[in-house]
C-alpha cells in the first residue's frame, strides 16, 4: 500500500503545483478555528492558554486534529488515536498512513493553507533535525520528566518512542537465530527481508548499521554491514520484498530486520514470531513529536502532545511494543504498564545512538555503495 | 470575408477545452519538469543534471530501456501471433469478441493488483512455487528473482501482450482479403504473398506499436514499485527514492531531473512513432 499511497500523494502533489502554476486562485484557507484559540498557534504550554481545561475546551472547538503517516500497526497508534477520540470527542484525519518522515514534510508544505495541512508530526531523526523551521515549540505539563538527551530544550521537538534494530522470525519457518552470523546460513535462503531500502527508509538504514555493528563496524563505519548484505545477496538469502502485516502473517517474510516494537507487533497475530536484539550489536533511535508551526488545529495539536506524554499515551506506546520516552520516570513513579514494560526483548551491551554527522556519513556511504549491493 | 472570419473563429473556439487540457496536463507539468530540473535551492543550477552522470543512475537508465524493449518485443511478438489467430477468425464470432474484451482488461491490469497476483502465486510462499517444489522438488520457494528485472520483465509482459492484441488489430484488418485473391489469381504462394504484400503493409503498423509498448512500459510505475523494495533498478522508482526518502534528504530536484530524462526518451519515441504511423495510414485509408 505504501507505493499506492505514494503515487496518490505524488498525484496531490502535481495537482497542487499546477494550481499555483497555471495562476488559479490558491486553495481556499481553512477556516477559522473556533472561538477562543487564538492564542493557542503560540501557546507554547498549557499554562499559556490558562490551564489544562483551556487546552481542552479550545481542542474541543476545533472539534478535529489531523494527523500523518501513523500506521495504525505502529508504536500502537490506532489505540493511542482510538483514545484520543474516546477521551476527548475530536475527529482524528489520520492521512498517508504509511508515508515516510520525509513525506511527512512534503505534505505540510504543500498543503500549507488548507484544511487538510497536518497539525503534528512524528519524524525520524534526520528529517527532525533537517526541518526544525517549521515546528511550533510545545512543552507538555509532563515536559521535565523526559530525559534531557530526548528533547530540545525549548520543546521545537521531542523524543515520543523509540527502540532498538532486531531481528524478527517466525521459528516454525525457520531455524532460531543467535547472531547476525545466522543469516548467511542455508536455512535462511530468500527468506532475510530487511523493512525497506536503507537509502529510503530510516528502519532499513539503521538495520544496515546494526549488521555493521556485529561485523567490526562502527557508529563511523557502515561498509561492513553494506559488504554483508552483499555476501547475503550472493547466497541468495536477501529477500527484496517489503515486509508488511500482510507478507508476514501469509509468511512471505519470515525473518525481518527492523526496529523491535516493529516485529515486536507481529507476536500478537503469530505466536511464534520471535524478536532478538543481537548481541553487541544494538542501535538505537528514537522519533519526535513536533506540532506544525502552521497547524490549522493548533489547540487539538498540543492537546495530542500532552495525551502522547500522559502515563496512558506513554503505555500505550509501551503496548505497542514501543520504548516510551517517559519510561525512566514511570517506573519510579510506579505508573508504568509492568507487563508490557517486562515483555520488551532482552538487550545486552550499550546501545549506539548515531549523532547528526555520524548519520550523514553513513547515509552518503550508502548512497555510493548501495546500489552495488540491490542492483 | 468577415462571415468566413466568424465561422473560422467559431469552429476554432471548439477547440479550447481541448487546449486547455493540454495545456493543464502536458504542458505546465511539463515545464514544472524542466524548471526543476534546471533550479537547486530556489537559484539556477546545471547540479541536478550532472547528477544523472551518477554510475547508478546511468544503469537505472540502461535497466529502464532494456526492461521495456525486452518487454515491447515480447509483447510484440506474441501479440501480434495472438492478434492473426483472431483476425483469421469469424469477425463477429465467439473467440474475437472474448479475446478483444479479455484484452482490454488485462491491458490495464498493470499496478499493484498485477504486483500482488504474481506474488501471490509465484513469489516465494506463492502458491505455485509451493507446489511446483512439492511436485517437481524445484527451489522457487527460496528464489527471488521475481523481485529483480526478470521478474519485471514476467509481469510486464502480463499487460504488454493485451496492449499489442489492441493496438496491432486495427492494422490486421486494415489487410483486404482482396489483396490475397488478387496475388494468388497471379500465381503468388503463400510465402510470396506474405513475403511482398503483407508482411510490407504490416511492418510499420508493428514497429509502431512497438514503440508504443515500450513507452509504455519505460513510463510504468506502481507495478515496480510494488514489487521492488531494494534498490532503484529501474528510472522511475529512483524519482520515488529521490521525492521520498528521510535517509538522504534535500534530493527533490534531481527528481525533476530524472523526470525530464525520462520525458526526453519517451519525447524520442512518441517521434519515431508518429513518423511511423505516417506511414501506416496511407495503406489504412
Amino acid at each position: 500500500m505504501k507505493n499506492l499511497r505514494t503515487s496518490i500523494a505524488a498525484l496531490a502533489a502535481a495537482s497542487g503545483l499546477l494550481l499555483a502554476a497555471v495562476g488559479c486562485s490558491p486553495p481556499p484557507a481553512a477556516e477559522p478555528a473556533g472561538e477562543g484559540t487564538s492564542g493557542a498557534a503560540t501557546a507554547a504550554s498549557a499554562a499559556d492558554l490558562g490551564g489544562m481545561d483551556k487546552l481542552v475546551e479550545a481542542a474541543k472547538a476545533e472539534g478535529a486534529l489531523n494527523v500523518i503517516a501513523l500506521p495504525p500497526n505502529w508504536a500502537n497508534y490506532g489505540k493511542i488515536i482510538e483514545g484520543f477520540k474516546t477521551k476527548y470527542g475530536i475527529t482524528v484525519n489520520s492521512a498517508l498512513p504509511d508515508g515516510t518522515s520525509a513525506e511527512e514534510i512534503s505534505t505540510a508544505q504543500k498543503l500549507k493553507g488548507t484544511d487538510r495541512a497536518p497539525d503534528v508530526f512524528d519524524l525520524g531523526q534526520a528529517v527532525t533535525l533537517a526541518n526544525t523551521d517549521m515546528f511550533a515549540p510545545y512543552k507538555v505539563e509532563k515536559f521535565d520528566t523526559i530525559p534531557a538527551g530526548l528533547k530540545e530544550a525549548s520543546g521545537l521537538y521531542v523524543g515520543d518512542y523509540g527502540g532498538y534494530m532486531s531481528i524478527g522470525y517466525d521459528s516454525k519457518k525457520v531455524p532460531d537465530v543467535t547472531s547476525v552470523d545466522d543469516l548467511t546460513k542455508p536455512d535462511y535462503k530468500g527468506k532475510v527481508a530487511l523493512n525497506g531500502d536503507p537509502t529510503q527508509a530510516g528502519a532499513a538504514f539503521n538495520g544496515v548499521m546494526m549488521v555493521a555493528l556485529a561485523k567490526g563496524g562502527s557508529a563511523d563505519n557502515i561498509q561492513p554491514g553494506i559488504d554483508f548484505f552483499g555476501d547475503l545477496k550472493k547466497a541468495g538469502n536477501f529477500l527484496p520484498l517489503d515486509p508488511t502485516d500482510a507478507t508476514v502473517q501469509s509468511g512471505q517474510t519470515p525473518l525481518v530486520i527492523d526496529w523491535d516494537y516493529l516485529n515486536a507487533a507481529n507476536t500478537a497475530k503469530i505466536p511464534t514470531w520471535k524478536v532478538v536484539v543481537p548481541e553487541n550489536a544494538v542501535v538505537g533511535g528514537y522519533y519526535n513529536q513536533a506540532i506544525n508551526k502552521d497547524a490549522v488545529h493548533p489547540a487539538a495539536a498540543r492537546l495530542w502532545q500532552e495525551y502522547l506524554y500522559s502515563d496512558e499515551g506513554q503505555n500505550l506506546y509501551l503496548g505497542g511494543g514501543a520504548r516510551p520516552a517517559r519510561a525512566d520516570d514511570m517506573t519510579k513513579a510506579g505508573t508504568i504498564d509492568q507487563a508490557a514494560f517486562a515483555k520488551l526483548p532482552k538487550v545486552s551491551g550499550t546501545p549506539v545512538f548515531l549523532t547528526e554527522a555520524q548519520n550523514k556519513a553513513a547515509a552518503d556511504t550508502l548512497n555510493k555503495e548501495w546500489a552495488k549491493v540491490a542492483g | 470575408m468577415a462571415r468566413s472570419r466568424v465561422a473560422r473563429l467559431s469552429s476554432a473556439l471548439g477547440l479550447v477545452p481541448f487546449l486547455a487540457y493540454l495545456v493543464i496536463f502536458l504542458i505546465v507539468p511539463t515545464l514544472a519538469v524542466a524548471v526543476g530540473a534546471f533550479t537547486t535551492a530556489g537559484r539556477p543550477s546545471l547540479a541536478n543534471v550532472a547528477g544523472l552522470a551518477d554510475g547508478a543512475i546511468l544503469n537505472s537508465l540502461w535497466n529502464s530501456i532494456v526492461l521495456s524493449a525486452v518487454t515491447a518485443l515480447i509483447g510484440g511478438v506474441v501479440g501480434a501471433l495472438l492478434a492473426y489467430a483472431v483476425v483469421t477468425g469469424r469477425p463477429d464470432g465467439l473467440l474475437r469478441r472474448l479475446v478483444t474484451s479479455i484484452c482490454g482488461v488485462l491491458a490495464q491490469f498493470g499496478g499493484v493488483t498485477l504486483a500482488f497476483a504474481f506474488i501471490a502465486t509465484i513469489s516465494g510462499a506463492g502458491v505455485v512455487s509451493i507446489w511446483l517444489d512439492a511436485t517437481f522438488g524445484t527451489a522457487f520457494t527460496s528464489s527471488t528473482w521475481l523481485f529483480e528485472l526478470r521478474g519485471l520483465m514476467l509481469v510486464y509482459s502480463y499487460f504488454q501482450i493485451p496492449l499489442m492484441v489492441i493496438v496491432f488489430l486495427p492494422a490486421l484488418d486494415g489487410i483486404r482479403i482482396q489483396w490475397r485473391e488478387a496475388a494468388s489469381n497471379l500465381g503468388a504462394t503463400t510465402w510470396q504473398y506474405w513475403r511482398h504484400v503483407g508482411l510490407p503493409l504490416l511492418t510499420p503498423a508493428f514497429l509502431g506499436s512497438l514503440l508504443l509498448l515500450f513507452a509504455n512500459a519505460f513510463a510504468a510505475y506502481a507495478t515496480a514499485a510494488a514489487l521492488v523494495s531494494q534498490g532503484s533498478p529501474i528510472i522511475p522508482l529512483w524519482i520515488r527514492s529521490a521525492l521520498t526518502s528521510e535517509v538522504l534528504l534535500g534530493r527533490e530536484n534531481l527528481a525533476y531531473a530524472l523526470a525530464l530524462e525520462m520525458v526526453v526518451v519517451v519525447a524520442i519515441v512518441m517521434v519515431a512513432y508518429s513518423l511511423l504511423m505516417k506511414r501506416t495510414a496511407r495503406w489504412l485509408q
